[in-house]
């Protein structure tokens, strides 16, 4: 059992938030969130497509707390609009704000994030900013509003893992909110390695929605995210440049 | 009557009069949807109140897969 994760007045056992995009078939999302143990899902907003039955809300156990993004904005005004109607779906106040207008690398655009945390927490949403890790744009997240700050760990959905590491070690220790690493994250051990670096959380949708087995994979990133969250409550041991004997360093039989 | 429905020009039938009537049709049944009339959200509560005007703009949307 981890210590609770208290977010959005709401308390949360698990540290692991997964999306609803890409996977091969939506009845599989049940059985994530199962496997996963997953309390905080991710999805988006989008016009209805007349000719597809797809209706991913009927997939989702009415358990978890719905976290929409506001992928497809490229301004705050177009963020907050998405933000409005998603609230009015009746499914909650959480909101991942999401700006983007870079479309190779899909790279947050922090100051129209900024602004429509600011907006968005004025009008009662728990606003969630996926950001680019930046220590001044994460503290003015925070004086607009924000519940957590919700920094890279790498571009979206390419698995590259915590290449951003020195900034997100840094924002984890300055900035007086909850850090979950968002994005980028492709293999278990990475998501050990954020949590055990202190961040409250860890959001991944590609690397156990286009894993062979996404069932078993969500298992693991069950399991890792609790082993990274419990070496964090531990403590690390210190790391020296030399060895340090673990045993006497007397000789045998001395 | 014509109205703009996600971006494009519908003619829709005389006794579709509010929006809960349009929502019972088949292509938009069956879903979770959010309406907006000429960039004003519509209440849920509302929707069987909600009537149109020539020409209105609507959008339907609605919850998809997504990170």
């Amino acid at each position: 059992m981890l210590d609770p994760f208290v977010i959005g007045g709401i308390t949360l056992s698990s540290r692991l938030f997964i999306g609803t995009g890409k996977y091969s078939r939506n009845t599989l999302i049940p059985e994530v969130v199962a496997s996963s143990g997953s309390q905080v899902i991710t999805v988006a907003l989008r016009r209805i497509d007349p000719e597809s039955r797809d209706n991913i809300v009927s997939h989702i156990p009415p358990h978890m707390t719905l976290l929409p993004n506001t992928s497809g904005a490229r301004t705050a005004e177009e963020a907050v609009r998405i933000a409005r109607l998603a609230r009015a779906a009746g499914l909650g106040n959480w909101v991942k704000i999401e700006v983007i207008n870079d479309q190779k690398y899909l790279l947050p655009d922090n100051l129209e994030t900024i602004r429509a945390t600011e907006i968005l927490a004025a009008e009662g949403f728990v606003v969630l900013p996926y950001m680019s890790p930046d220590l001044s744009a994460a503290i003015r997240m925070k004086e607009a509003g924000a519940a957590a700050v919700m920094p890279l760990g790498s571009p979206i959905g390419s698995n590259r893992g915590l290449r951003t590491k020195e900034l997100l070690r840094i924002l984890i220790s300055e900035v007086e909110l909850p850090v979950i690493v968002d994005a980028g994250i492709g293999r278990p051990s990475e998501a050990a390695e954020a949590m055990e670096l202190g961040a409250s959380a860890v959001l991944l949708n590609t690397a156990i929605a286009t894993a062979r087995d996404p069932l078993l994979m969500a298992e693991a990133f069950r399991e890792a995210v609790s082993s990274g969250r419990k070496a964090y409550l531990a403590g690390l041991g210190p790391v020296e440049e030399t060895a340090v004997a673990s045993s006497p360093l007397t000789g045998f039989l001395k | 009557m014509n109205l703009i429905i996600n971006g494009k020009a519908l003619e829709i039938a005389e006794d579709c009069r509010t929006v809960a009537d349009l929502l019972s049709r088949p292509e938009w049944s069956g879903r979770l949807v959010i309406v907006e009339r000429n960039g004003e959200i519509v209440n849920r509560e509302h929707y069987g109140e909600t009537s149109f005007c020539e020409g209105d703009r609507l959008e339907l949307v609605h919850f998809v897969g997504g990170g």
